[in-house]
């Protein structure tokens, strides 16, 4: 968690970056304490790569300030290196190579690395260790990519999507791969389009829009974040909106009809609007699969927030 | 960096090579093919007594052509389009580390290519001249340009493209670089062009050192052109992402 007293392990004042007339990162400010696991939250366009890149030391910032480890990336970019791992969106994987090859020359970039055998075990690629990158799937590759990103024990991990593309399982090990490394101190700076994946992982998180800052905070201040208590209900057959609206007593429009028949209404769950719902539910005769009464998702709060700037 | 680096990528370097078995076919089998050919098959009248006096230098001067820069050129073009180049970017390796672990792996290749043909040469006849001093020299200064050439195309085309210009210009400069006939075939305006090209300039001086005769300045003069400016055009537009 950040802490008052160290120096942020990332700084990030007023950045701007713009391609031709597309500002990709507009005035963008954060920074990430030592130890801590970081999230960049956006759609798809939104700054995060350029953001990240440029915090890897392969862009140069228009405006603004950044600082990974004291360092600034574009000038100190020599004297950076050695101490952060990277695993890009895509590709940086020679083809020709079998994962413990590309480990061991990787390995022998830095000083004091991991052990490459017992790397590839830890992320489950010992399976694979025959084979060239050419010729392993999508989320093996992405677990080499993590391999080499880690391999020189850095205290700063830049991670642009970690998890697109793995299977389940895969990525419920990068996951506790990235709590073992935040265990050993290690700061961790990941963009992701999962917002499961951001409440896991993540003790902060930003959301970014247009290249702006939309919002910041941890996963539970987010989801906090303004929002009105909500009910939501899954029910065995449809339900007529409007007369679950008049049920509650609230305004029709503040009733979603969701994908997969779930309901969601914009109100406290109240005993009383609950003991409504109940009687609404009987006099129609619908089953109650699911109730929830709370807050909502980290995810629902993103699409509000990423929404609202685009229209 | 770390010297162990250094090791390391030209290890990797080597290995990625052996591996690209076409790689083989432009290095070795092709450069041998056209020294065994045109040395049993009397197709051209090469104005020499020996025809593998003439052939021996032209295929040591298409062998260091195939090695910089076709096969250097298409191998990072390749890295550079599967991300890995911009991936070392952020590694402790420097440019100028990758840059010598490239080097020195396409230099081995050259040495494999020199004995092999200089072998072959010997046994078909060559009787190996004192220029051969001088001759490395040249090798050495022809690999710089082509590697010039080679990485500027790797570095500015889409990977298919590189691979598609890369085997074009090859052919190119084997049709005009006097390496399997000589120049005087081509006609005479074609000549003019052909004389400013790396290739011919790279085989009218090497034959002239291993035949101890009089040297072309005005081809060193050029070979030297290009030794400089590819490299340097190489370094200004070579971009690490595609």
């Amino acid at each position: 968690m950040p802490s008052a007293a160290s120096e942020p392990a990332i700084l990030v004042t007023g950045l701007k970056k713009h391609y031709g007339s597309t500002h990709a990162v507009n005035g963008l400010t954060f920074d990430v304490a030592p130890g801590e696991v970081f999230g960049l939250l956006g759609p798809n366009g939104a700054g995060k790569t350029t953001t990240v890149e440029i915090l890897e030391g392969y862009r140069q910032a228009d405006a603004g300030t950044v600082r990974v480890l004291g360092l600034d990336p574009w000038r100190d970019g020599a004297r950076l290196r050695p101490r952060i791992g990277v695993m890009l969106q895509e590709g940086g994987l020679y083809p020709g190579l079998q994962p413990l090859e590309l480990l061991r020359l990787f390995a022998a970039y830095y000083d004091g690395p991991e052990d490459p055998a017992k790397l590839l075990d830890t992320v489950g690629l010992r399976d694979a260790i025959h084979n060239t990158v050419r010729r392993l799937s999508g989320g093996q590759r992405q677990r080499l990519s993590l391999a080499c990103a880690l391999i020189g024990n850095p205290s700063v991990v830049f991670l642009d999507e970690p998890t697109a593309g793995m299977d389940p399982r895969a990525r419920a090990t990068t996951w506790q791969l990235v709590r073992d490394l935040a265990q050993r101190g290690a700061t961790v700076l990941l963009t992701t389009h999962a917002m499961d994946e951001a409440e896991q992982l993540c003790d902060r998180a930003a959301i970014v829009n247009s290249g702006r800052l939309a919002a910041l905070g941890s996963p539970a201040e987010l989801t906090r974040r303004g929002t009105a208590e909500e009910i939501r209900i899954t029910t065995s057959s449809r339900v007529d909106v409007p007369a679950l609206a008049s049920a509650l007593c609230v305004n029709e429009s503040d009733v979603l009809k969701q994908r997969s028949g779930e309901y969601i209404a914009r109100a406290a769950g109240t005993p009383a609007r609950i003991a409504d719902l109940a009687s609404f539910l009987r006099d129609h005769n619908v089953t109650l699969i699911s109730l929830q009464v709370g807050h909502s998702s980290l995810e629902e709060v993103f699409l509000r927030l990423t929404a609202e700037d685009t229209t | 960096m770390r010297r162990e680096a250094l090791v390391a990528q030209i290890r990797a370097e080597t290995v990625l090579q052996l591996r690209r078995g076409e790689n083989m076919l432009v290095t070795l089998a092709i450069p041998l093919g056209i020294l065994f050919f045109f040395t049993n098959v009397d197709a051209i009248n090469t104005g020499y007594t020996h025809p593998v006096d003439f052939l021996v230098p032209g295929v040591l001067a298409l062998s260091v052509m195939a090695s910089a820069m076709v096969s250097l050129g298409i191998a990072t073009g390749f890295e550079r389009r599967y991300g890995v180049l911009k991936r070392l970017g952020s590694t402790p390796l420097s440019r100028s580390g990758l840059l010598i672990a490239k080097m020195a792996t396409v230099i081995a290749l050259e040495i494999v290519q020199v004995v092999l043909v200089v072998l072959v040469g010997v046994m078909i006849g060559w009787h190996v001249p004192t220029g051969m001093i001088a001759a490395v020299g040249l090798l050495l200064l022809g690999s710089i340009a082509f590697a010039g050439i080679g990485l500027l195309m790797a570095g500015t085309l889409r990977a298919e493209a590189n691979l598609a210009a890369a085997n074009a210009l090859f052919l190119v400069l084997l049709f005009l670089g006097g390496m399997a006939y000589p120049l005087s075939k081509l006609p005479n305006a074609i000549q003019d062009v052909a004389r400013l090209l790396p290739a011919a300039a790279l085989s009218e001086t090497l034959r002239a050192v291993l035949a101890a005769k009089s040297f072309p300045v005005g081809e060193l003069l050029v070979l030297l052109a290009w030794a400089v400016l590819a490299p340097l055009a190489a370094a200004r537009w070579f971009r690490w992402e595609e």
